[in-house]
């Protein structure tokens, strides 16, 4: 741990840590090396979160990398939470890009196994998953504590990360979605993402369970929020999306929509999420993924109440 | 077992397009079991690449000879005296009877008929499915005698991923969740504990990432 008692001192850690309701973003990178486009996109964020996740080659649709669009958003000022997926890695590459993104200024990083290659637009590629994504917060924590490679070997200036990881209360078997998480907390992560949440009564039960085995006290768990465009993207959500619980009488809800207003009322619904997240025990903050709709957060994040964002120094 | 399946026969016609004359070598072992490779299947490839090759005013010449193993220099001798009376020598055995074949004859010219594809066996009668990667460190014990490695599309030892559907891979709906089967009879048989601490990473030495690998009995060594 740093001196200071943040384990990396990023504004993520400092907000959770003084117990502020954190509020994230989510910025994928560009198809291309178009650093405008990328810089369009964030600057709706500005100011709007505590951090950006910036995706990993997300659906296994290859983009600009997480490491080279977090640090430009370091160097304009944008806090990023870096992505790295199994997929695409091995130890060697993860550790080397770790140490490289922590140089550059990073200091959230979020821990996931990836997609599946075959989802994506390169399904002829090789897959790597030399180590899984408990795996990948375990070796991070050791880069981080104990100052240590995998092999045991002393690291020159450690990474201090703030550790994410992701939990997906929606994916079966849904009985030990739980334990799962606990073994990510286990494993070192300091920080919790959970997928888009559409059935409320199962992430209200998932909470349930969360506290009443502590693990809300060992993480800041922060509740994934998606606003649906329209009720056929919720539809293709529902059917297309492994892992995603699209209830039907949100579908329902927003085909009763007035015509040209369903977008809205997919960001009403949003925002009556966060409402509830704000007042339910053992969620320490949102984690809204606008897909393609960064320009709608500030709108979204006004409307929820949560700005202006804390400024801890 | 070793499983494959054979090429199509537009791949292998046009793989022979040159030969007029050639030797089609089956095997005993594994793709007879598979019914991809075996004596049966010989006869059956080498009338159907002759109707193909008559048809197209170009009859091609096939021999047919099913070896006990090709993966055992003592069978492979058998074609010593015949190998070379061919322009081309086709091979039904998996990948590694055609290498051997090649190793013991570098004269002759050998195409491979099937695409070698696993270690598995068969769930039913005409469909095999994947049980072994062969890492070359067995950890099955660990989950109920089920190998997330080899059956998990991504390999995790901490499963399942948020992709875990009723049962599915995220993949295909076709493709079982290994790690939810692994997870529901550990739970069901009040195992959990079983479940809940970290592994280390893997070594993949044994694996292939090591390097091609050899496998040295020496009792057995003369």
């Amino acid at each position: 741990m740093s001196d200071n008692g943040y384990k990396s001192g990023s504004n993520l850690e400092k907000v959770l840590k003084a117990g502020h309701f954190a509020f994230t973003g989510e910025c994928g990178p560009p198809k291309g090396a178009n650093v405008e486009h990328l810089k369009e996109k964030f600057e709706h964020l500005r100011g709007k979160v505590d951090a950006v996740n910036v995706t990993d080659n997300q659906t296994a649709v290859v983009r600009m990398s997480s490491a080279a669009a977090s640090a430009i958003m370091v160097a304009n000022g944008i806090e990023p939470n870096f992505q790295m997926v199994c997929r695409d890695r091995n130890r060697l590459a993860m550790m080397g890009d770790i140490l490289g993104v922590y140089s550059l200024g990073i200091r959230n990083m979020l821990c996931l196994s990836g997609d599946h290659q075959k989802f994506g637009n390169h399904p002829q590629s090789k897959n790597v998953y030399d180590i899984d994504s408990m795996q990948l917060i375990a070796m991070v924590k050791k880069m981080r504590d104990e100052g240590k490679f995998l092999n045991d070997e002393d690291i020159d200036e450690p990474p201090r990360m703030f550790i994410g990881a992701a939990a997906n209360p929606f994916a079966d078997p849904y009985e030990y979605r739980i334990y799962r998480l606990a073994n990510k907390i286990d494993a070192g992560a300091d920080f919790i993402q959970t997928q888009c949440i559409y059935n409320m009564p199962r992430f209200r039960d998932f909470m349930k369970q969360a506290v009443d085995m502590g693990l809300t006290e060992r993480a800041y768990i922060l509740a994934g929020v998606t606003p649906m465009k329209s009720a056929r993207m919720a539809q293709y959500m529902a059917k297309m999306v492994p892992g995603m619980d699209v209830p039907e009488e949100l579908i329902k809800r927003l085909q009763g929509a007035e015509k040209g207003k369903q977008s809205e009322e997919g960001i009403k619904f949003a925002i009556e999420q966060i409402e509830e997240f704000k007042e339910m025990e053992g969620v320490a903050g949102v984690h809204l993924m606008a897909i393609e709709w960064e320009h709608k957060v500030p709108e979204i994040a006004e409307r929820a109440g949560v700005l202006p964002r804390p400024t801890i120094q | 077992m070793i499983v494959a399946d054979r090429k199509s026969l537009e791949e292998i016609l046009d793989m022979l397009k040159t030969h007029n004359k050639i030797l089609l070598v089956g095997c005993k072992g594994c793709v007879t079991v598979c019914n991809v490779g075996g004596a049966k299947e010989v006869g059956i490839l080498a009338a159907s690449l002759k109707i193909a090759r008559k048809k197209d005013g170009n009859p091609i010449e096939i021999d047919e000879k099913t070896l006990e193993r090709q993966c055992d220099p003592e069978y492979v001798e058998q074609i010593r005296d015949i190998h070379d009376q061919y322009d081309a020598v086709l091979s039904m055995a998996c990948g590694v009877g055609p290498q051997f074949l090649s190793e013991a004859y570098p004269g002759q010219t050998f195409y491979p008929a099937v695409n070698t594809k696993f270690f598995g066996g068969a769930v039913q009668h005409g469909i095999w499915e994947e049980r072994c990667a062969g890492c070359g460190t067995c950890i099955i014990h660990h989950y109920d005698g089920l190998c997330p490695i080899a059956r998990c599309s991504k390999s995790l030892q901490h499963g399942p991923c948020g992709g875990s559907a009723d049962g599915k891979c995220e993949i295909s709906k076709d493709v079982e969740c290994i790690w939810d089967t692994i997870v529901k009879k550990k739970m069901e048989q009040g195992r959990l504990a079983d479940l809940r601490h970290i592994r280390a990473a893997k070594d993949w030495q044994t694996a292939r990432d090591g390097g091609p690998r050899k496998s040295i009995r020496e009792e057995l060594v003369q």
